[in-house]
């Protein structure tokens, strides 16, 4: 009977496995099927996953319709901003504070928990009206400042547990060599700390770019729009979309995240869960 | 990474024995400023904002031209008492974050286990289950839409196929909208959580498994009696983070439904939104968000109180 069970145990893994395989994978690969049909093989009853016909046109549609381009540029632009503000600022504090022992460390530490637990709202209202004060609510540079606000404390966790991995003794060394705490931080732990502050620049590109709710809450004007504010416009009350290019710059939009996660998927896990579970 | 920080030797003590040496204070000097200009702009940018988003909570501020507004007490709290949809829409994000917090548990521990036991396809399931992770919230909306759609949508083809009904409009329908936006919800953050676990099954000595295989212990045996008591810490605190996070989400059920059809979908975030950029009162949406954390620390602290205690009664019953 045992024996039996047994042998029963690695087919039944094996269908539970396609199981998640279907329930992952089919949604995105049904947007990619998507993105290359005709729209009228799209709106027909018969629902196939692989096209009758491949309908590549959907991608230079999606290309030539009117802001997705300029919404995508829009998106980059504020992206890459935020993400040099961010470690221009994090960088030094991060340091700071993974180094200093009591009540600043705690009390930052504290804070950046206390902070992920903030729910968008509480940090859009007030920045809204500061931003409304200096006329800067439909504007990418307001954009990018809360992007800033919004991504810097995790920001400073991640990058805070790269400089704690960096042996003190290291420095201790170094400072004992003659070199005073510039020398030091620019010699031995800057270059260090370079996959860190990759993984760190990446992450808070990516939470830029894919981020909607501040998007819509200050930008009113159609060339400020980035691009899930852009595609979110083209599901709204319009009536009837064309879904195809719709999936086709569905498509597209999502390539950095992936890209980013691909390369990422161990360290941002690491990073994530090293100070919550040991600490 | 912390382990390797706290294992260092304690740095000896000067200050208990001899005053601070003249290094020291030369030390603690440059660390002062180094502290200052780093931390300003975080003061700047991030923590007051979040305290003044506490203090309109306070105020009569309204989203008009005239930007002057006045401390009212706790006037906001009170009239926030008696507003049933709040409390309606509050009932909604409980019972979304609690069934995709379960759900994405429960699916991430059966994925993890079963990318840890050598099966063939690893490698692909590992891709796949990152791509949900990855995707911006707004695609990921446009997907399953297209995946709910009533006509020429992929799953009501399915049903069809299999002979059941298949007209259901899922993301309009009062009794489906909910499960479908959960669904979805557990989709998202299924991958996060599984590779996170996967993390922590890896770390479980072989031995332990072994032994208790020794033991005479059968398969189920052995996970409720090894694996998670040794994923225990993990698991805690991956679901309270994502507890906090489906809570707050915002940006992929304002997408799917926009907290439709006639309210069933209505997330607390997506209440206070409206409250503040549609009715324009930015004080009392403040007041909303406020009495929101304050449920989802206490709610917190409660959870993580008593796996504590949980923890520190099993390690007693392990020494009596």
């Amino acid at each position: 009977m045992r024996v039996f069970a047994q042998q029963l145990v690695r087919p039944a893994q094996y269908v539970a496995l396609a199981g998640y395989i279907v329930f992952l994978g089919f949604p995105l690969l049904w947007l990619i099927s998507a993105s290359v049909k005709s729209s009228a093989e799209l709106n027909s009853l018969v629902v196939n996953l692989l096209p009758q016909e491949w309908h590549w046109a959907n991608y230079s549609e999606a290309l030539a319709r009117q802001g997705l381009v300029s919404s995508a540029g829009n998106s980059a632009l504020v992206a890459l901003a935020s993400t040099a503000l961010v470690i221009l600022i994090a960088l030094p504090a991060s340091y700071v504070l993974a180094r200093l022992k009591g009540a600043i460390r705690v009390a930052g530490v504290g804070w950046i928990l206390v902070s992920q637990v903030f729910p968008v709202i509480l940090i859009i209202l007030p920045l809204f009206l500061i931003l409304r004060t200096i006329g800067l609510t439909d504007s990418l540079v307001g954009l990018t400042l809360v992007h800033t606000t919004y991504t810097m404390p995790f920001a400073l966790w991640m990058l805070q547990g790269y400089v704690a991995a960096i042996p003190v003794d290291l420095e201790e060394a170094g400072a004992m060599d003659g070199g005073n705490r510039l020398v030091v931080l620019r010699r031995i732990v800057f270059p260090l700390l370079a996959p860190g502050v990759v993984a760190t620049a990446m992450f808070s590109f990516v939470s830029s770019w894919n981020e909607f709710f501040f998007a819509l809450v200050l930008l009113q004007s159609p060339e400020n729009y980035t691009l899930p504010i852009t595609l979110s416009t083209f599901i709204g009350g319009e009536g009837k979309v064309a879904l195809g290019p719709l999936a086709a710059g569905s498509v597209l939009a999502a390539i950095p995240s992936i890209v980013f996660f691909s390369i990422m998927q161990k360290k941002l896990t690491g990073g994530l869960m090293a100070g919550a579970v040991k600490g | 990474m912390t382990v390797l920080a706290s294992r260092r030797p304690p740095a000896p003590r000067p200050g208990r024995r001899r005053g601070p040496t003249g290094l020291d204070r030369a030390r603690r000097r440059e660390a002062a400023a180094l502290v200052m200009p780093s931390l300003l702009p975080i003061l700047v940018l991030s923590v007051a904002p979040l305290l003044m988003g506490v203090l309109l909570a306070f105020t009569d501020a309204e989203l008009v031209r005239r930007p002057d507004y006045q401390f009212v007490g706790i006037d906001n709290f009170t009239r926030l008492m008696g507003n049933s949809f709040f409390w309606d829409s509050f009932r909604i994000g409980m019972t979304w974050a609690i069934s995709v917090t379960l759900l994405q548990l429960i699916a991430a521990l059966g994925l993890a286990q079963l990318l840890n036991s050598g099966l063939r396809l690893q490698s692909l399931t590992r891709v796949l289950a990152l791509i949900p992770w990855a995707m911006p919230p707004v695609v990921v909306a446009i997907m399953w839409k297209m995946i709910y759609s009533p006509n020429a949508g992929p799953l009501n083809a399915f049903l069809g196929s299999l002979g059941l009904p298949d007209d259901i409009n899922w993301l309009a329908d009062f009794s489906t909208a909910l499960p479908a936006v959960i669904v979805v919800g557990v989709w998202v953050g299924m991958p996060q959580t599984t590779v996170t676990l996967l993390a922590g099954l890896q770390q479980i000595p072989a031995e332990l498994h072994e032994a208790a295989a020794i033991d005479g212990a059968g398969a189920w045996r052995r996970f409720t009696a090894v694996t998670l008591p040794s994923l225990r810490p993990i698991i805690t605190s991956i679901t309270s983070l994502n507890f906090i996070w489906n809570f707050n989400s915002f940006s992929l059920v304002y997408v799917l439904t926009e907290g439709g059809p006639g309210g069933r979908t209505m997330l607390p975030m997506l209440f206070t939104y409206l409250e503040a950029f549609k009715n324009r009162n930015i004080g009392y949406a403040a007041a909303m968000g406020v009495v929101l954390v304050v449920v989802v620390v206490l709610l917190l602290a409660v959870y993580l109180r008593s796996q504590f205690r949980d923890d520190r009664f099993e390690t007693k019953r392990k020494e009596g």
